[in-house]
């Protein structure tokens, strides 16, 4: 499987995304720049954390006008898996892929630590390596991570079960019912404030994230092997 | 707006207008008559008047800084350039650096801390170094007035703010707090890099002809004159200084990190020199990259970037604006450098080219105006031998009986301890910071010294900054001792060899004989230290003038220090691992109270004799530990620094939430000693044997690790009894109470 890790002016995790599915999983991956404009021959698209374009206006929101964005529409569009972590999640909020905002924390402090998630949805192509309700640990570090969205969009959420991690004993950042990432509709697009790529290796003090990259691999082999 | 016409050269020697800069009458005269032959023009006057601040110049440290070793078989870059460099084999080196931002982060603690941060990365980047990782030493007053609760919040979202955004972990540092902090906060930022030995950069120009290109963020009036700045006192009333304070912005900064290591890693035929635009900005890595190269420059200050109308050259070459560099590039090759920063949508402009006669020639609108020699700037600088005197306290402090504390619950002085704000734990502070993007931290901040892999190697590197600067003020020669040793315990408890320094020099007035005799004598302490466990000082800065309204810090030499550890497996963390494990305290523990945390919480102030401390001891047992972790024989490992033995006994509980049963043949109040060159150790039972067969008989078994979680202490004259997670909380709440 041949992904696109997504480079945005001041990106920052994007060398952490590719070396975890890169070196660790050993599947293919490739930066590609904010300015490019084909992701022909990708089969997945991932959004790095960091600070966009500083953050300026609104996290995400000068990101989703760079050309690319419109190249990892077509492919969300096609049903591949874009999959986008932290700042990548807002952006994929701000790029209207997916519902919902991300607010300052509650705290109005970043916050980086190990959080304890909960798998509420293991029917997806990016969590089916897990059990369903199983309690997984993985870093989040942000500023702004506290998801929000209005009743009914919160309704949609819960009846497509598209909530699919949820803070299991403490919400960092004040976010709705604890929402800590959501997939789309169609079940193709999912964003998380916790960073799965950090959390690849032993000595890092976790494997938990290892099997979402997993899930992604093996779901895109078993689609591709149906087609 | 209009601007006041400048003094003529006529009115800054009568109305001795240089004085205000901080030139000295003697440095005006030197300047005239003996370097000139003639009076030195507004803008000149300016260059020299920057140029030669302490900040610097080094003009009142220099003879301290030169006892410091500086060489050794593992050094490849010494003091002099952006950053010290120090090989770690394979073809690989670390890079690293400690500045100081003390005054800026007093007037204007959240730009001032993240200018800081910002600084000291660029150090490092210029060098040729991807940074991996920043450390913070931080000093503020006591977090009882509003003041102080202010300028740690803001400095630590300054930190926070700045090293977040840019993308490198902050791993560690320490936050300490004393009075004598008040006025004058001291904020330290380090920063380590990794590089290939064939990468390393110079900040040097020379080849004729050459272009000198300007890259980065454009120039604005802002920290004009900040290094004159730095170098002064604070008094009350006196805020006119606000100006001289740099605005950060971290983006400009990732996309110029990002920018200048394509150029250095995939353009190295053509780039000759690169060096930061720090203090000093412009003036000083110019003068700095031709003096070095003795070379000349023209610089024509109309192609400056700037983002501010109508600047005086006077203002472009003082400005410190920040995420600016200054590149030396083989002439016919500037259009590949404005292409490569076209794509991070950076300016980079040819400001100027090298020439061969070592003078240093400003032209703006057609006129020169500046034309000095080189020299005269970078080197020429004066060098004082300032007068030393022996402070009245140390005389005092030798006639005093020693503290002798008296503990009537044992148990309550432990948990008071564990809530001062120099012990108790900094998880406020370094949860607001990514400590892991990258994904190279191993060990994260709590714990006695970080540690990051080194990727695609089964290497790693352990980083810690330490200074207890009460043992400086105590006695500063043997406080300078302690701060280097206490670092290298920190980076051997990690299982790290330890490499090298960088040390921050932060003191009072060297203006005054005590200031100047604190600075000399803790060197001598530092020097001496170094030798001995043979890390050299190969980076650093120096930071005088840390006084408001007379009254000066106490001597803070931060020392950042950086160990190799040689393979992944010897990676060792403070905290206890597993129930029934041994628990061993290695070294001597005496009457050692002077200066401590306890003397601190119960007289309200610290003095008398410093403790005994013999640095061949310390690298015995240092090197007993580092042997006992290379053998796989050690589970945990723990200095035994600030609290004592207590203190670090519960920190290594806390983490598991472990319970622990100790039984000491000392009185109870040793349990708070601060004795140096002590560890807390813990082994696997079935290792007893091979453990004491390697400590030659300085190691004592206490007791070992329960599942209880109660922390459980046996002395000759009392017993302590105190639930783990009791005495967690208080240690971990104590900042946040005091911070609401």
């Amino acid at each position: 499987m041949k992904f696109a890790v997504i480079v945005f002016p001041g990106s920052n995790c994007d060398m952490d995304l590719l070396w975890a599915v890169k070196d660790i999983l050993g599947e293919e991956a490739e930066y590609v720049r904010h300015d490019a404009d084909s992701l022909a021959g990708f089969d997945g698209v991932l959004i790095p954390g960091g600070f966009s374009y500083g953050d300026y206006l609104r996290c995400g929101a000068i990101a989703r006008f760079s050309t690319i964005i419109s190249e990892v529409i077509r492919l969300a569009d096609e049903g591949k898996p874009v999959f986008g972590t932290c700042n990548g999640f807002q952006i994929l909020t701000e790029a209207g892929l997916l519902p919902g905002t991300l607010l300052r924390n509650e705290s109005l402090h970043f916050i980086c630590k190990t959080v304890q998630l909960q798998v509420v949805n293991n029917q997806t192509n990016f969590t089916s390596e897990y059990q369903l309700d199983e309690v997984i640990q993985l870093p989040v570090a942000h500023g702004e991570g506290n998801y929000y969205c209005d009743e009914a969009t919160l309704e949609t959420l819960k009846e497509n079960q598209q909530i699919v991690f949820t803070y299991a004993y403490d919400n960092p950042n004040g976010s709705l019912e604890n929402i800590a990432g959501i997939v789309n509709e169609k079940g193709n697009v999912l964003g998380m404030m916790p960073h799965p790529e950090r959390a690849v290796e032993s000595l890092l003090g976790s494997e938990d994230g290892l099997r979402f990259f997993k899930s992604i691999v093996k779901n895109y082999g078993k689609a591709r092997a149906n087609a | 707006m209009m601007k006041a016409k400048e003094p003529t050269a006529q009115a800054i020697k009568s109305e001795r207008i240089y004085s205000d800069w901080g030139l000295t009458d003697e440095e005006y005269r030197r300047i005239e008559e003996d370097i000139l032959g003639r009076m030195p023009n507004y803008t000149e006057t300016g260059l020299f008047s920057v140029m030669w601040s302490e900040h610097c110049s080094y003009k009142n440290s220099k003879p301290v800084l030169r006892k410091f070793p500086t060489e050794g078989p593992q050094v490849l870059q010494g003091p002099g350039e952006g950053a010290g460099i120090v090989d770690i084999g394979d073809g690989q080196a670390v890079v690293f650096k400690a500045e100081s931002h003390n005054h800026p982060s007093a007037i204007e603690p959240y730009e001032g801390a993240a200018t800081g941060v910002g600084g000291i990365i660029r150090d490092i980047f210029s060098m040729g170094a991807r940074p991996i990782a920043l450390l913070d030493s931080l000093r503020f007053g006591e977090l009882t007035n509003e003041r102080t609760k202010y300028l740690l919040e803001e400095v630590v979202a300054g930190i926070s703010g700045y090293g977040n955004c840019i993308g490198i972990p902050t791993v560690g540092g320490e936050v300490a707090f004393d009075p004598c902090y008040e006025g004058n906060p001291l904020v330290n930022a380090m920063c380590v890099g990794l590089i290939d030995h064939k990468d390393i950069q110079k900040g040097q120009a020379k080849g004729v002809g050459n272009a000198i290109m300007y890259v980065g963020a454009k120039t604005g009036r802002d920290g004009i004159h900040g290094a004159t700045f730095a170098s002064e006192e604070f008094v009350e009333g006196e805020e006119q200084q606000r100006s001289a304070v740099q605005v950060g912005d971290p983006f400009m900064e990732k996309l110029l990190l990002e920018a200048c290591l394509e150029l250095i890693l995939e353009h190295a035929d053509i780039l000759v020199g690169i060096q930061d635009m720090g203090a000093a900005g412009l003036v000083s890595s110019s003068a700095e990259m031709a003096s070095k190269a003795g070379s000349g420059l023209i610089l024509d200050l109309d192609n400056v970037p700037q983002r501010e109308t109508g600047m005086t050259p006077y203002e472009m070459m003082l400005s410190e604006s920040q995420e600016r560099m200054l590149i030396c590039v083989e002439k016919g090759h500037e259009a590949e450098v404005i292409e490569l920063f076209q794509k991070y949508e950076l300016d980079a402009v040819t400001i100027g080219k090298v020439t061969d006669d070592g003078l240093y020639r400003l032209n703006h609108r057609g006129i020169e105006v500046a034309n000095l020699p080189v020299d005269a700037l970078a080197e020429d600088a004066p060098v004082y031998n300032k007068e030393r005197v022996e402070p009245a306290r140390i005389k005092t402090f030798a006639s005093l009986a020693d503290f002798q504390p008296e503990i009537n619950d044992g148990a309550q002085t432990l948990l008071q301890l564990l809530q001062q704000p120099t012990i108790a734990s900094k998880k406020m502070i370094y949860e607001t910071y990514d400590s892991q993007v990258r994904t190279n931290t191993v060990v994260l901040p709590g714990s006695d010294a970080a540690v990051l892999r080194v990727r695609g190697t089964q290497k790693a590197l352990a980083m810690t900054t330490d200074c207890n600067a009460r043992y400086l003020y105590l006695n500063p020669e043997i406080g300078g001792q302690i701060a280097v040793a206490e670092a290298a315990r920190n980076i051997v408890a990690s299982g790290g060899q330890p490499l090298a320094i960088t040390d921050c020099l932060n003191y009072g007035s060297p203006d005054k004989p005590e200031g100047f005799w604190e600075l000399w004598t803790s060197a001598d302490g530092i020097a001496k230290a170094c030798e001995v466990l043979a890390t050299p000082v190969i980076s650093g800065n120096v930071s005088l003038y840390n006084e408001t309204n007379g009254k000066a810090i106490y001597p803070t030499p931060v020392i950042g220090m950086v160990g190799l550890i040689e393979d992944l497996a010897h990676i060792t963390t403070q905290e206890f691992k597993a129930v029934d494990d041994l628990i061993y305290v290695l070294g001597e523990t005496k009457a050692d109270f002077n200066g401590s945390e306890l003397q601190k919480m119960t007289l309200g102030l610290i003095e008398g004799k410093i403790m005994d401390f013999d640095l061949f001891q310390e690298k015995e047992i240092q090197q007993l530990v580092l042997a006992a972790i290379k053998a796989g024989l050690i589970e945990s490992a723990h200095d035994c620094s600030e609290g004592g033995l207590g203190v670090a006994l519960a920190e290594a509980a806390f983490k598991q939430g472990f319970g622990l049963e100790v039984k000491l043949k000392m009185p109870l109040s040793f349990l708070f000693s601060e004795s140096q060159s002590r560890f807390v150790l813990s082994i696997k039972p079935e290792k007893q044997a091979a453990f004491e067969a390697t400590m030659d008989g300085k190691a004592h078994l206490v007791g070992k690790v329960t599942d209880n979680g109660v922390l459980k202490i046996e002395t000759q004259d009392q017993s302590i009894e105190v639930l783990t997670q009791t005495a967690k909380e208080l240690w971990e709440e104590a900042i946040p109470c005091l911070m609401k």
